[in-house]
């Protein structure tokens, strides 16, 4: 059985381990100015909807272009935010956003994503 | 490992967690074990995925388990496979992962005032398992509860990430298409959902707000120009800038961190959380000009 990519992988955790790490571990992080703590406990809602809207609504084909897209994700999505937002409840928006993605690609209103 | 600890954040890193604070932390963690089903969900389904498109791409389980094991990141993972089967040097792979996860430097900035008390060891280990999902479930755990639960961060990194995860990665590799693609089953769409929804937990005001507008307007513009990974911390980095230009006493802060309108906000019914003249705890960065938090609330 191969391992020799077991190397590569330790390679990449070699440059991702710094990026997860040096916010916790670096010293003087807790000395931060106000503003930089401010600033940072913005990062949460806006980095997890640019996921979200990026997730959705940018397709990247083989080539790595990208294009806009617009699908019945959308639409999921958009449910689950209005659940958790009325109900405070993840998971039965998960569960809304997954029904609406399962019916409608079994009606053939969406396709599969590439894989 | 010694027993997490429950630590306050901040202010007072010394305080004793009160009975009350023992209740909405207990109330918490059983909303974050029910949130980390759904992204536990998501895990098993991308991390299938991923085994299966390691094994179409000649990796071997150890090397699909290796790299689920200290890669651990699923975008730059899903990467790698298809740079191994273009035949991608391995330094421009390296570089590329790098790059990839280059957003984990803002989940790790975001996390450090909650975690400053965690002894340093296992700060580290922390780090490692940082991931969207355990980022998005601990920092909504933490507000919640406007303080640090340790024990909150290992189940959300470990329980709800690390372990499906990987579980799911052996089980693509090993069986391949003996299978049907999750994806049939709209697992897909459990991982920008989930995202979003724990954003929403996040926004207690119009800075808040702003910020995750500005942050998916933003991604989207710049991962059409540029990639979607560039994109996303285009949004991560530009969406909070936007959030500060809204001056504090106009930003409407609904639900001061560890107040009762924030645990009420986080639907934990059915407590008092914050005792009439008890100062709530303030959040890494609270602003002192914002509105003082709401008079404690009864039971609803």
């Amino acid at each position: 059985m191969s391992v020799e990519l077991v190397g590569l992988a330790v390679l990449m955790f070699a440059v991702t381990y710094p990026t997860r790490a040096v916010g916790l571990l670096a010293p003087g992080m807790e000395r931060m100015p106000k503003l930089a703590l401010a600033y940072l406990q913005l990062v949460g809602p806006a980095i997890l909807t640019a996921i979200a809207a990026v997730s959705v609504m940018v397709r990247t084909d083989d080539t790595g272009a990208t294009s806009f897209y617009i699908g019945v994700e959308w639409l999921a999505v958009a449910a689950c935010l209005a659940i958790v937002a009325w109900r405070r409840n993840l998971f039965l928006g998960l569960i809304v956003a997954v029904a609406i993605v399962v019916v409608a690609r079994a009606v053939g209103l969406s396709a599969l994503p590439p894989s | 490992m010694t027993e997490p600890s429950v630590s306050p954040a901040l202010p007072d890193p010394t305080a004793v967690p009160t009975a009350d604070d023992a209740t909405v932390v207990d109330e918490s963690r059983r909303r974050l074990l029910t949130e980390s089903l759904g992204i536990a969900a998501s895990a098993i389904g991308f991390g299938f995925v991923y085994g299966l498109s390691a094994r179409d791409a000649g990796f071997s389980p150890i090397e699909a388990m290796a790299m689920s094991t200290f890669v651990f990141a699923g975008a730059a993972q899903f990467a790698a496979v298809g740079y191994i089967a273009s035949g991608l040097p391995w330094p421009a792979i390296v570089l590329l992962t790098a790059l990839l996860n280059g957003r984990h430097l803002l989940y790790s900035a975001a996390l450090a005032p909650w975690l400053r008390h965690v002894p340093f060891v296992r700060r580290a280990v922390m780090a490692h398992l940082l991931t969207d999902e355990a980022f998005a479930l601990s920092i909504g755990h933490f507000r919640r509860i406007g303080r640090t639960d340790e024990r909150g961060y290992w189940i959300a990194a470990v329980g709800a990430t690390f372990i499906p995860w990987n579980l799911a990665t052996f089980a693509g590799v090993t069986l391949g298409g003996q299978i049907p693609d999750p994806n049939s089953f709209g697992i897909d769409v459990i991982f920008p959902a989930a995202m979003i929804g724990l954003a929403v937990g996040l926004i207690t005001g119009r800075r808040e707000l702003a910020a995750a507008i500005v942050g998916a307007g933003v991604g989207v513009a710049v991962a059409l120009l540029t990639s979607p990974t560039v994109g996303i911390i285009a949004g991560g980095l530009v969406g909070p800038a936007v959030g500060l230009l809204i001056p504090a006493r106009v930003a409407h802060e609904t639900a001061p961190l560890g107040s009762p309108a924030s645990a009420d906000r986080y639907s934990m019914p059915g407590r008092t959380r914050w005792r009439s003249g008890q100062e709530p705890p303030t959040e890494p960065g609270a602003q002192p000009d914002r509105p003082a938090p709401a008079e404690p609330e009864e039971d609803r």
